[in-house]
C-alpha cells in the first residue's frame, strides 16, 4: 500500500463530550471520552474496516472525520489539509471530497423529497459542481450507476425497498465525486439476501471510481470481505491495526481474539469442540475508563503492569502488525467468514 | 382464597406420541384497507422437550407472526386465523377460552422479545416486573415475590442482584436488560420458550453470553426452545433442527447438519452462498437477485420463483408442496433433487 497516494491522515484524534452539572451555572464534572487518541492513514482506493462493540466510539470517529463534530484535539488531514481546523469556504470545499453513507436507509432520507431532490441536493449546496440545467441528467446517471431505474427520479423514498433506499443513499454520497466515503454500518439494517447486493455494489463502485472507504460495521465477516486493512476499537482507542489476514488469522490483542471467537460460525460441524473466549461483563464506561490498559478489567492476561502503564499501539516482538497489549501474542482463533 | 395455578391449568400430561408443541397447517391473515395480507400460509413445525428448533427467515417471512399466534398475542382483528391448529401437549390452544389461554401463556409457553428496552415497562423497577409473574400467576405476597425475583436475577447472572432489584430498566445495559427479559420468561418454569431474535440488538461478545445462558437454562430444565432468527451463524451454533421460512411458508426443514452440508431449496442455498467466505475474498458475493415479495400480492405458484435460478415453467403455475426427502427432512421445491445435487 505504500506506493499508493496517502489521502487521509488522522493523528492523535481526541473527542471528549463534556459532562456538566447545574442548570444556571454549568460546571464540567467530567467527560465522555468517546474517541481518545486515534491515529491511522488511508490510501487511495483502499478500504479500512473499523470494528468494535457499541459505545467504542466508531460512529463518533466517523462524525469527526466528516467534520460534523469538532475534535477536542488532534488532526484529520485530507490530501494534506486539516479539515478539523478548516472553516467557511475552505471547509465547504473540503467536504466535497469526503462523503458519508448512513446506517438506516429508513430515517436518513427525507420522506417529503423525491429521489431526484435527495440525490441532487449536494448540487444545490455545491453549485459549482454541476450547472443547473445539467443536474437532472447527472442524477439520472447516478441512479443508473447504483442500479436503480433512472425513470424513478420523481418517486418518493417510501416507494422503494430497504436495499433500494440504501442505493439512493449511496448515489447521494457519490454525487460530488468524492475520493473518500465513510460508510457507517451500511448494510446492518438490511435483510440478509439484500446485504450481498449492496456490498457487491460498494465494491464495484470502488473499482470504478477508485474510492477509499472507511467501512464501519459490527459484522466481522462482512468487514473481512471488503477491507484491505482493519482497525479494532475498544473504548475510544485502536487496540489493533493491521492487514485483514493479520487481524483475522493472527490476532495479537486479547480483545480481538475474544471478539473473533464470539462470532458464530455458520457451520455446525465440530461446534462442541470450538474454542470460545466468553468475556465477562460489559465494557466499562467511557466517562471513567480504567487506568493503564483499558481492556484489563475484562482481560485474562492482565497483570500489575497493565494497571500502571498504558500499552501503546505499536509493532511488538513476534507479531507483524500494530497492537496495544503488553502481552501481545498471535493466536489463531476460530476462523471468521 | 388462593388458588394454585395447577388446579386450573387446562393442559395436563398424557399426550402420547405428540411432540411437546406442534404447529399444524397454521394460516394467519391480516385484513387491512389495502387488502388481505397473508402473513402465514400453512406453517407446520414441532418442538420436543430439550430440543432447539431454529426458525430462519427475513423480515416479512411470517416467523414472528407464527410465534405470536402460538403465544396468543396477535391483535384480533386485524389478524384472523382462518385455519390450523397449535397443539400444546395434544391440546389445541386455538380452541381454548381466553381464560384458559391466559393460564398457558407465560406459565407453560413463554416468550423473549427482541428489543428488551421497549418490552420492559420504563416506569416500574425490574424487581417489580419480574415479581409480577409470581404475584399474578402464583398469588404470592409482595415480599415473597420480590425474594423470588432476586433469586431469578442471580440465576441469569446479573451481578449484585440484591442491590439492583430496585433499579429501573434504563439503568441496565442492553445485555443485562435481555437477561431481565429471560428472567421474566423463565420465572414460572415454562416447558416451551420462544426467543424472537433475542440477540439481534446486541454486540457479538454479549450475544455469546446470552446464547450460553439460554443453552444452560435449557439443559437444566429441558425446555423446548424455538429460536427465531435471521443469523445463519447463531443457528449453526445452537439449533438441533431448522425451519426456513419464505413468504409465510416453510420452504425447507431439516436437522441442522443436513442443511449446512447440502441445502435442498434454492432460497436456503442462496442464503448460505451469500455468506462472505475467506477463499472468495476479492470476488463478488453471491447475491439472491430481486426483492422479497409483497404479501398483499404473492406471486403465483412458488412464491420464490421470480428470484429463483432453478425456475421452470411449472414453478410459475404450480405451488410446490413440502416434498419429503427423508423422515426428518422436507423441501418445498419441485426441483429439490437438482438443488441437493449442486
Amino acid at each position: 500500500m505504500t506506493d499508493k497516494e496517502r489521502i487521509l491522515e488522522v493523528r492523535d484524534l481526541v473527542k471528549h463530550f463534556p459532562l456538566t452539572q447545574g442548570i444556571v451555572v454549568k460546571r464540567q464534572i467530567g467527560a465522555i471520552k468517546a474517541v481518545d487518541g486515534v491515529s491511522f492513514d488511508l490510501h487511495k482506493g483502499e478500504t479500512l474496516g473499523i470494528v468494535g462493540e457499541s459505545g467504542c466510539g466508531k460512529s463518533t470517529l466517523a462524525k469527526v472525520l466528516m467534520a460534523l463534530e469538532r475534535p477536542t484535539s488532534g488532526s484529520v488531514r485530507i490530501s494534506g489539509r486539516d479539515i478539523a481546523k478548516a472553516k467557511g469556504a475552505e471547509l465547504k470545499h473540503m467536504r466535497r471530497n469526503i462523503q458519508m453513507v448512513m446506517q438506516d436507509p429508513y430515517t436518513s432520507l427525507n420522506p417529503r423529497m423525491t429521489v431526484g431532490d435527495i440525490v441532487g441536493e449536494p448540487y444545490e449546496i455545491h453549485t459549482e459542481v454541476a450547472p443547473r440545467g445539467d443536474r437532472r441528467r447527472r442524477v439520472q446517471e447516478l441512479l443508473e450507476v447504483v442500479g436503480l431505474n433512472p425513470d424513478h427520479i420523481n418517486r418518493y423514498p417510501h416507494q422503494f425497498s430497504g436495499g433500494q433506499r440504501q442505493r439512493i443513499g449511496i448515489a447521494r454520497g457519490l454525487a460530488l465525486q468524492p475520493e473518500i466515503i465513510v460508510c457507517d454500518e451500511p448494510v446492518s439494517a438490511l435483510d440478509v439476501s439484500i446485504q450481498a447486493q449492496v456490498i457487491n455494489l460498494l465494491e464495484r463502485l470502488q473499482d470504478e471510481f477508485n474510492l477509499a472507504y472507511i467501512f464501519i460495521a459490527h459484522d466481522l465477516s462482512v468487514v473481512r470481505h471488503i477491507s484491505d486493512r482493519v482497525g479494532v476499537m475498544y473504548l475510544g482507542k485502536f487496540v489493533e491495526l493491521g492487514k485483514d489476514v493479520e487481524i483475522y488469522d493472527r490476532p495479537a490483542h486479547p480483545y480481538t481474539q475474544a471478539l473473533l471467537s464470539a462470532v458464530p460460525v455458520p457451520d455446525p460441524e465440530g461446534r462442541e469442540q470450538r474454542e470460545r473466549i466468553i468475556l465477562q461483563g460489559d465494557p466499562p464506561s467511557p466517562a471513567n475508563p480504567p487506568s493503564g490498559c483499558r481492556f484489563r478489567t475484562r482481560c485474562w492476561k492482565a497483570q500489575e503492569i497493565c494497571a500502571q502503564e498504558e500499552p501503546l499501539l505499536q509493532i511488538r516482538t513476534g507479531t507483524g502488525h500494530e497492537s496495544a497489549c503488553h502481552f501481545a501474542e498471535t493466536h489463531d482463533v476460530v476462523h471468521v467468514g | 382464597m388462593k388458588k394454585t395455578s395447577a388446579d386450573v391449568l387446562p393442559v395436563e400430561g398424557g399426550f402420547g406420541n405428540e411432540p411437546l408443541l406442534a404447529v399444524d397447517n397454521l394460516h394467519v391473515e391480516f385484513h387491512t384497507r389495502q387488502g388481505t395480507v397473508r402473513a402465514v400460509n400453512g406453517v407446520s413445525y414441532t418442538v420436543s422437550a430439550g430440543e432447539t428448533l431454529a426458525v430462519l427467515g427475513e423480515s416479512g417471512s411470517g416467523k414472528s407472526v407464527t410465534a405470536q399466534a402460538i403465544m396468543g398475542i396477535l391483535d384480533v382483528p386485524p389478524a384472523v386465523i382462518p385455519k390450523g391448529e397449535i397443539r400444546f401437549k395434544g391440546t389445541d390452544l386455538l380452541k381454548l377460552t381466553e381464560e384458559a389461554r391466559t393460564q398457558v401463556r407465560g406459565q407453560r409457553v413463554a416468550m423473549i422479545f427482541q428489543d428488551a428496552l421497549s418490552a420492559l415497562n420504563p416506569v416500574f423497577t425490574v424487581g417489580w416486573q419480574i415479581s409480577e409473574m409470581f404475584r399474578v400467576h402464583r398469588g404470592m405476597s409482595k415480599a415473597d415475590a420480590m425474594k423470588k425475583a432476586v433469586e431469578l436475577m442471580d440465576r441469569v447472572r446479573i451481578p449484585a442482584a440484591r442491590q439492583r432489584v430496585n433499579d429501573y430498566p434504563h439503568q441496565f445495559s442492553g445485555g443485562m436488560r435481555q437477561r431481565i427479559m429471560i428472567a421474566m420468561s423463565i420465572a414460572l418454569d415454562p416447558e416451551v420458550l420462544i426467543a424472537d431474535e433475542p440477540t439481534t440488538a446486541l454486540d457479538v461478545t454479549v450475544q455469546a453470553q446470552i446464547m450460553e445462558l439460554l443453552a444452560e437454562l435449557q439443559r437444566e430444565s429441558q425446555m423446548g426452545l424455538i429460536l427465531i432468527t435471521h443469523d445463519l451463524g447463531v443457528v449453526a451454533d445452537v439449533a438441533d433442527k431448522i425451519a426456513v421460512m419464505y413468504a409465510g411458508r416453510i420452504v425447507e426443514n431439516a436437522p441442522v447438519h443436513d442443511i449446512y452440508k447440502g441445502p435442498a431449496h434454492p432460497y436456503t442455498k442462496g442464503l448460505l452462498d451469500s455468506i462472505p467466505r475467506v477463499d472468495l475474498k476479492g470476488q463478488d458475493l453471491y447475491a439472491i437477485k430481486g426483492l422479497p415479495p409483497n404479501l398483499l400480492d404473492l406471486p403465483t405458484g412458488c412464491a420464490f420463483h421470480p428470484r429463483c435460478p432453478y425456475r421452470q415453467d411449472n414453478c410459475v403455475t404450480d405451488h410446490p408442496p413440502l416434498h419429503e426427502i427423508s423422515g426428518t427432512r422436507g423441501s418445498a421445491c419441485h426441483y429439490w433433487r437438482e438443488v441437493l445435487d449442486d
